[in-house]
C-alpha cells in the first residue's frame, strides 16, 4: 500500500494530493497541468515538496514532519520515464544492469532471464540504444526499472511519446506487469484507454487536487467525473469470453447478455476488460427489431449528466455501468429520466481494438 | 633520421614533452572538478572563480609569469612551504610544466565545461532514480558522455603547453637542458648567428607535433561519439 499526502505551492499552482494505491496498478489520471507529473516526481524525490508524508508500506519516503527526505537513489524505485532515458554509452544489457550494480545484494529481485523473455528483448541485448527503435527503447527502459529491484514502479506516461502502433505493443507488458509482478506501480496518463486497460485503481487529478479515486469499472462509469472532458466519456466492463465464431467475430459473456467483438486474442474462458466509448452507445425505449448492429444491452437509467452542450446516460445494465452520450434533445425525446428502463445498443466495429486489455485469471 | 637534430635541439624537443605531458596530466583532474562546479553547481564566489581560471587567457603571459614567481618562486608564500618540503618550481622544469599548465587551464575548462553541459540532466537523475548516489552518477553516466569534450580539452592544453612561451621565460627562465623548451630554443638559436637553421628545424617539429595531436584528437573524439551515440 502506497500512500501520498503533499503540499506543494509553485508560482500560480498549488498542489494538494493526498491518495492511498492499493496493490496492483494505479493510474494517476488528469489533464495536463493537473499536477500528475509532480506527484510521481515528489514520489520519486526529484522534486521535494514544501510538506507531506510517503510511504509504501512501511517504506516511508518522505516524512517533511519528522524531517525525514530519502534522496533519488536511497528510495529503491523503477522510474519508467516517458522519453525512455536509456543511457547512450552503455549497451541494453548494461542499461539492463545498471540498477542492479546498486541495488542491496540481499534484495529480492526479478531473474534477469524471465524480463529479457517478458519483454521480449533477447536480440536486442548487445546493441546499443541509438540503434533501437522507440518501442523497443521504451521495452527496455520498463525491463530495465523492473531489475532495478524496486519497491514501487512509477511510469510517467509511458506509452505519448509512440504512435498508435508501438502503444500497441507495448501495453500487453504493462498488463502482464500488473498481473505477474508483485510490485506495486504508479502509472501517469491521461489516456482513458489506457486506464480503462491498465487500471486497478484510478486516481484522478484535476487543479493540483484529486478529485475521485476508485477501482477503474467505478470511476470511469461515474459521469460526474470527466476529467479529459465528455468527448472521452466512456465506462469499461470485465466480461469474459465465450467463442470466437467462424466469421471473424469473438463473443463475449456480459453479465449473461452476449456481446459480439471483432477477434481478440484471449482464448474462451479468459477474462477482458472492454471500453465501451459513451459516443458509440445508442439508446433506445424498446428493444430494437431490425438493426444492423449486434450488441443491445438491456437496462436502467441510473444518472443524467448534462455536459458541454451534451447529456452523459449512465444505464446500469446486467453487464455493468455502462455510459452514452447523446445531445440534450434526444434526451429529451426519449423522456430520460433516472428509473427508466432503455436499450443500449453498441456497434461491434466501433470497439477499437486498443481498447480491449487482458485480465488475469485471479482478479 | 636521429641525427637530423643536434643534442641542443633534442634535448628541447624532449623537454618540451615532458614539460606538456605533466601540465596536462597533473590538471586535468583539476580541469574536469572544476568545469563540472562552474556548470552544475551554484555558489557564492562562482562568477569569481571563473574569472580566475580564465585570467591566464587575458593577461599578458609575462604577467602571469611573474606572478608565478611571486607565489611559487623559493621565496615566495607558497614556493618556501613547498621548497621546505623538497618540491622545487623555480628555475626547474617542474615551473615550466606549472607555468604551461597555468596558461593552458582555461582552455581545458572550456571545453570540458561545454561538453558536461551538453550531458541531458535527465539522464542523470534516471540514474539516480536506478540507485546511483551523485557520486557514482557521476563515474557512470557524466564522465563516460563527457569523454569526447575531456579528450579535446586535454589535446588542446596539451597543444598550448607545447607552445607556451611568455611566462615560462619569465617564470623559470631559458636554462639549456632544464627549462629551454621548443619555443625557448627558437627565440635563443635566433638571437645568435647562423641560428636560423636549428630554428627552422624546431619550427617544423612545433608543426608536426599540433598536427598530430589535432589528427589524434578528432579520432579519439570521433571513436568515444560513435561510442556515445550508439554505433
Amino acid at each position: 500500500m502506497l500512500s501520498v499526502d503533499l503540499h506543494h505551492a509553485f508560482a500560480g499552482f498549488t498542489l494538494d494530493a493526498r491518495f492511498e494505491a492499493p496493490p496492483g496498478l494505479t493510474v494517476l489520471f488528469g489533464a495536463s497541468g493537473s499536477g500528475k507529473t509532480t506527484v510521481i516526481n515528489a514520489v520519486a524525490g526529484l522534486l521535494m515538496p514544501d510538506r507531506g508524508r510517503i510511504a509504501a508500506g512501511d517504506w516511508v519516503l518522505l516524512d517533511t514532519e519528522r524531517k525525514l527526505r530519502l534522496k533519488p537513489h536511497q528510495r529503491r524505485l523503477g522510474y519508467i520515464f516517458q522519453d525512455a532515458r536509456l543511457f547512450p554509452h552503455l549497451t541494453v544489457k548494461q542499461n539492463l544492469n545498471y540498477g542492479a550494480w546498486f541495488a542491496p545484494k540481499d534484495a529480492p529481485r526479478e531473474d534477469m532471464g524471465q524480463v529479457v523473455d517478458l519483454l521480449g528483448i533477447g536480440p536486442l541485448l548487445d546493441r546499443r540504444p541509438g540503434a533501437l527503435s522507440g518501442g523497443e527503447k521504451q521495452r527496455v527502459a520498463i525491463g530495465r526499472a523492473l531489475l532495478s529491484a524496486p519497491k514501487l514502479i512509477l511510469a510517467d506516461e509511458p506509452l505519448s511519446a509512440l504512435d498508435e502502433t508501438r502503444k500497441a505493443e507495448i501495453l500487453p507488458y504493462f498488463e502482464r506487469l500488473r498481473d505477474e509482478v508483485a510490485v506495486p506501480i504508479l502509472y501517469v496518463s491521461h489516456s482513458a484507454s489506457e486506464v480503462a486497460r491498465l487500471a486497478t485503481t484510478v486516481v484522478v487529478m484535476e487543479g493540483g487536487k484529486v478529485v475521485r479515486q476508485g477501482a477503474a469499472a467505478e470511476v470511469l462509469g461515474d459521469p460526474d467525473v470527466l476529467p479529459m472532458g465528455a468527448r472521452e466519456a466512456g465506462a469499461v466492463l470485465t466480461v469474459s469470453v465465450k467463442r470466437h465464431h467462424a466469421d471473424g467475430l469473438t463473443e463475449l459473456d456480459a453479465g449473461g447478455a452476449p456481446l459480439f467483438l471483432p477477434h481478440i486474442a484471449q482464448a474462451p474462458g479468459q477474462k477482458v476488460r472492454v471500453r465501451i466509448a459513451a459516443h458509440d452507445v445508442i439508446l433506445s425505449r424498446s428493444r430494437p427489431e431490425g438493426l444492423s448492429a449486434l450488441n443491445i444491452l438491456s437496462g436502467v437509467v441510473h444518472q443524467m449528466q448534462p455536459h458541454e452542450g451534451a447529456v452523459i446516460v449512465a444505464i446500469d445494465t446486467q453487464a455493468g455501468r455502462v455510459l452514452a452520450r447523446i445531445t440534450g434533445r434526444s434526451a429529451q425525446a426519449l423522456d430520460l429520466a433516472p428509473g427508466v428502463a432503455i436499450h443500449a445498443i453498441v456497434k461491434t466495429v466501433a470497439v477499437a481494438s486498443s481498447d480491449i486489455g487482458a485480465v488475469a485469471a485471479q482478479p | 633520421m636521429l641525427d637530423w637534430l643536434g643534442p641542443e635541439e633534442w634535448a628541447a624537443v624532449r623537454l618540451s614533452l615532458r614539460v606538456a605531458f605533466w601540465a596536462v596530466a597533473a590538471s586535468l583532474p583539476l580541469g574536469i572538478f572544476t568545469a563540472y562546479a562552474l556548470a552544475r553547481w551554484s555558489f557564492p564566489g562562482k562568477q569569481l572563480l571563473n574569472g580566475i581560471v580564465h585570467l591566464p587567457l587575458i593577461l599578458p603571459p609575462v604577467v602571469t609569469g611573474y606572478m608565478l614567481l611571486l607565489t611559487f618562486g623559493v621565496k615566495g608564500p607558497v614556493g618556501s612551504v613547498l621548497h621546505d618540503i623538497g618540491i622545487t618550481f623555480a628555475f626547474r622544469w617542474t615551473g615550466a610544466a606549472l607555468a604551461a599548465g597555468v596558461m593552458a587551464f582555461p582552455l581545458m575548462v572550456r571545453a570540458i565545461r561545454l561538453s558536461i553541459e551538453a550531458v541531458d540532466v535527465k539522464l542523470e537523475q534516471a540514474g539516480a532514480t536506478l540507485g546511483a548516489s551523485p557520486f557514482w552518477v557521476f563515474l557512470t553516466v557524466t564522465l563516460p558522455m563527457t569523454l569526447p569534450g575531456i579528450v579535446a580539452g586535454a589535446i588542446l592544453a596539451f597543444a598550448k603547453a607545447m607552445g607556451e612561451f611568455g611566462a615560462t621565460i619569465t617564470f623559470v627562465s631559458n636554462i639549456p637542458g632544464q627549462t629551454r623548451t621548443i619555443p625557448s630554443a627558437i627565440y635563443a638559436f635566433l638571437q645568435v648567428p647562423g641560428g636560423e637553421g636549428s630554428a627552422m628545424k624546431l619550427v617544423l617539429v612545433s608543426v608536426a607535433v599540433a598536427m598530430a595531436a589535432l589528427l589524434m584528437s578528432e579520432i579519439l573524439a570521433r571513436r568515444v561519439a560513435d561510442r556515445v551515440g550508439g554505433k
